[in-house]
């Protein structure tokens, strides 16, 4: 639900692997990123460079870091991402990235693509955490939901030995930098953020979309899509009357759930939609739809070229999936060997190229352009966001306790589920 | 010599009194390992305080309960009111098909009933999911009806009740065709025979000896499709829009997303009951000899 951001979570009758192998991978993105960067054009601005936040280290308590320096290096590692979300080759037997790692330090990477979303995943792992044994993953990626404050909040996460990942530091993205939800970068540094905005189709809607309005216009009744998970359902409303959801308050929440509500009794949305909104876009049953920027470009890869992808103006809500290390992980050193290697314009840079999400490392931008050549990519707002761009980001509420979640699911909840 | 003999066979005796238990204990270990276990569990569970993060102490907490009901009543009555219909929309449908079967399927009996299961084979969810490609607002079937002029533009099935009681029913047409076809296989051709040569019509015929002999069949088929239905969430979440919500989308809601365990726990408690209590009026309504006829 909150999760699906990866492109193609559960099963889908199609699998995207093998598409991007059939359907020239290169010119489709180029068709893709270039609308989408063409509705940016004004954005156009200078771009981080360097993104030298002058962001430090910040040392480890005694204890853990006397656990660090117990720790041996091994020569394995166990990483378990989403579904997609890293580079491939297009036999889709390879991950160049991982290859170059493993040349670079003589690690073994177990790459597995377990995480189908955060909440079953959270439900899987968390008995096994509470119980203190392994869950046999070195790294997992998880979004900023509550279910990763939860596992920080559990204590079932290993705080960075921060000193070990200089190039986090110097490369990082400020987006990426202490974010509200993991202040300090204590346990988690980003492997991609992405943005929740609007897509439509400009055939149905017969006008182009610029505003979250656009979600409650009467025209649309019946064809309007809104998304089932609570977070992302309240954050879009909120937008909607101006609030910013990161400093919101529970009046503001009821404010939000009002909008909700009133839009549902007047016919306008269509369904509450998991990750299946896509699917309802892509067959017109949805006309304009809360979104996900990296499935629209999917649905471009499949065909539906008609698709648009827009950032709002009252803004978008900017997310981050997360890599940490879970406690009981065997190979904690060459966890962090990893994360201090992803956070280089090559490594970042080879991934993006492939993933197109929004890349945590700036410098990759000049990489992909140079180096890989693939200049729609590097140019895209959507992957590379401008200063401009980032401003009209939000980021998702950042729930302090369980009382406080369960209040705003309370407050959300009877809007999907009425 | 004799004495041995006696013991001997005693202990046959005694063997063959324990038989049927000793038999009968893979079943009860299975009995207790998957349905005592988990049923004490999700009850302790439904009378338990406390959240994810502190952990939860059993308190008999019976708050729930009330909770359960005033929050979620619409939800409740919804889900029994789609799977009486949908059960009944199915009875209606799947009848004069396994009748049909039974009565005039020949030889060919078991090729029509291996059409029938033949969509089976394919998993629930995905035919499910291929609802809405046939249905899609601009897909084959309605993007072509609408270009014809046939339907209005604005015209759309997905997300609304028919939908969801259309797929209910969709995905209970195998579940009571069989029992029904069984019921009516059975019933003596004779006892049909001898209704016509006493003067009554076919349709009294039907009404008053067919479809009082295979009510069994009748019943067996609502215990299937009307426990399934009730408890299902998938059509709903995967045909229904706003307002279609059925209660086993709010258990699933409440156990993963809220991660209130307790209230997932109670409002399973709650459903069951509701579905034994469903079952027992039934029984008693139309008579509980038929099914353990049936049964037997």
């Amino acid at each position: 639900m909150t999760d699906e951001k990866s492109p193609n979570k559960g099963f889908r009758l199609d699998d995207p692997a093998f598409i991007r192998g059939l359907t020239q991978p290169r010119l489709t993105r180029r068709g893709v990123l270039g609308a989408g960067a063409m509705g940016m054009a004004a954005l156009a601005m200078p771009r981080f460079a360097h993104a030298d936040s002058g962001a430090m280290p910040i040392p480890l308590d005694a204890k853990w870091e006397k656990w660090w320096k117990q720790q041996k290096p091994t020569k394995e590692l166990v990483f378990a991402n989403w579904p997609y979300y890293i580079d491939v080759t297009d036999d889709g037997k390879k991950h160049p990235s991982l290859d170059n790692f493993t040349k670079a330090t003589g690690i073994d990477v177990k790459y597995l693509e377990t995480i189908q979303g955060n909440a079953p995943f959270y439900a899987k792992i968390a008995p096994v955490l509470k119980s203190g044994q392994s869950i046999g993953n070195d790294i997992i990626v998880m979004t900023n939901t509550w279910q990763l404050t939860e596992l920080m909040m559990q204590d079932f996460l290993v705080p960075l030995w921060q000193e070990k990942l200089p190039n986090f530091f110097k490369n990082a993205s400020p987006s990426v930098i202490s974010p509200d939800y993991d202040k300090g970068n204590k346990y988690t540094v980003t492997w991609q953020s992405g943005m929740t905005g609007i897509a439509y189709n400009p055939k149905l809607t017969g006008r182009e979309i610029t505003s979250f309005e656009d979600l409650w216009d009467p025209k649309f009744a019946g064809h309007v899509g809104m998304m089932s998970d609570l977070t992302e359902l309240g954050s879009a409303a909120m937008l909607k009357l101006g609030i910013d959801p990161a400093k919101s308050t529970p009046e503001d929440w009821k404010k939000a759930a009002a909008i909700l509500e009133d839009q549902k009794k007047k016919g306008i949305v269509r369904q509450y939609y998991d990750q299946s909104y896509i699917t309802a876009l892509e067959n017109g049953d949805t006309w304009i739809t809360q979104a996900w920027s990296g499935d629209v470009f999917q649905a471009h890869a499949k065909g539906f070229k008609d698709l648009k992808f827009i950032v709002p103006k009252e803004g978008v809500m900017l997310w981050h999936d997360n890599m940490m290390i879970p406690k009981g992980a065997k190979n904690p050193l060459s966890a962090l060997e990893w994360m201090n290697f992803y956070y280089t314009a090559e490594t970042a840079g080879l991934i993006e190229d492939y993933v197109n999400y929004i890349c945590p490392v700036p410098s990759a931008q000049a990489y992909i352009k140079d180096v890989i050549k693939d200049a729609d990519v590097a140019d895209s707002p959507l992957v590379f966001p401008t200063k401009e761009m980032y401003a009209k980001t939000h980021d998702f509420y950042t729930f302090k306790s369980f009382d406080e979640y369960q209040a705003w699911q309370s407050t959300f909840s009877p809007v999907v589920q009425g | 010599m004799s004495a041995t003999e006696s013991r001997a066979a005693r202990l046959r005796g005694l063997g063959r009194g324990a038989a049927p238990y000793l038999l009968s204990l893979p079943s009860w270990a299975y009995l207790t390992a998957f349905f005592v276990v988990p049923m004490a569990a999700m009850l302790s569970m439904s009378l338990a305080t406390g959240n994810p993060i502190t952990g939860y102490v059993f308190s008999w907490n019976f708050a729930e309960f009330g909770r359960a009901v005033s929050q979620y009543d619409t939800q409740l009555l919804r889900s029994f009111g789609y799977g009486a219909l949908s059960t009944f929309i199915t009875l209606v449908l799947t009848y004069p098909v396994a009748y049909w079967i039974a009565f005039y399927g020949g030889r060919h009996k078991g090729t029509f009933l291996f059409l029938i299961l033949l969509p089976f084979f394919v998993s629930f969810v995905i035919r499910t999911l291929a609802w809405q490609f046939i249905l899609a607002d601009q897909g084959f079937l309605f993007g072509t009806l609408k270009q014809l002029h046939i339907l209005p533009e604005r015209f759309y099935l997905l997300s609304s009740t028919t939908a969801v009681i259309g797929g209910l029913v969709y995905n209970s047409v195998a579940y009571y065709i069989l029992p029904l076809y069984v019921a009516l296989e059975k019933i003596d051709r004779r006892v049909v025979r001898a209704a016509g040569d006493l003067y009554a019509s076919p349709v009294a015929t039907f009404w008053k000896v067919i479809l009082p002999l295979s009510a069994p069949g009748i019943f067996a088929g609502f215990l299937l499709v009307f426990v399934t239905n009730v408890g299902d969430f998938v059509n709903a979440a995967v045909l229904g829009g706003p307002g279609t919500t059925m209660i086993g989308n709010i258990i699933q809601y409440n156990f993963f997303d809220a991660q209130n365990y307790p209230m997932a726990a109670t409002l399973s408690s709650i459903l069951m009951f509701l579905l034994i209590v469903c079952i027992y009026v039934y029984a008693r309504i139309f008579g509980a000899e038929q099914i353990q006829e049936y049964a037997a």
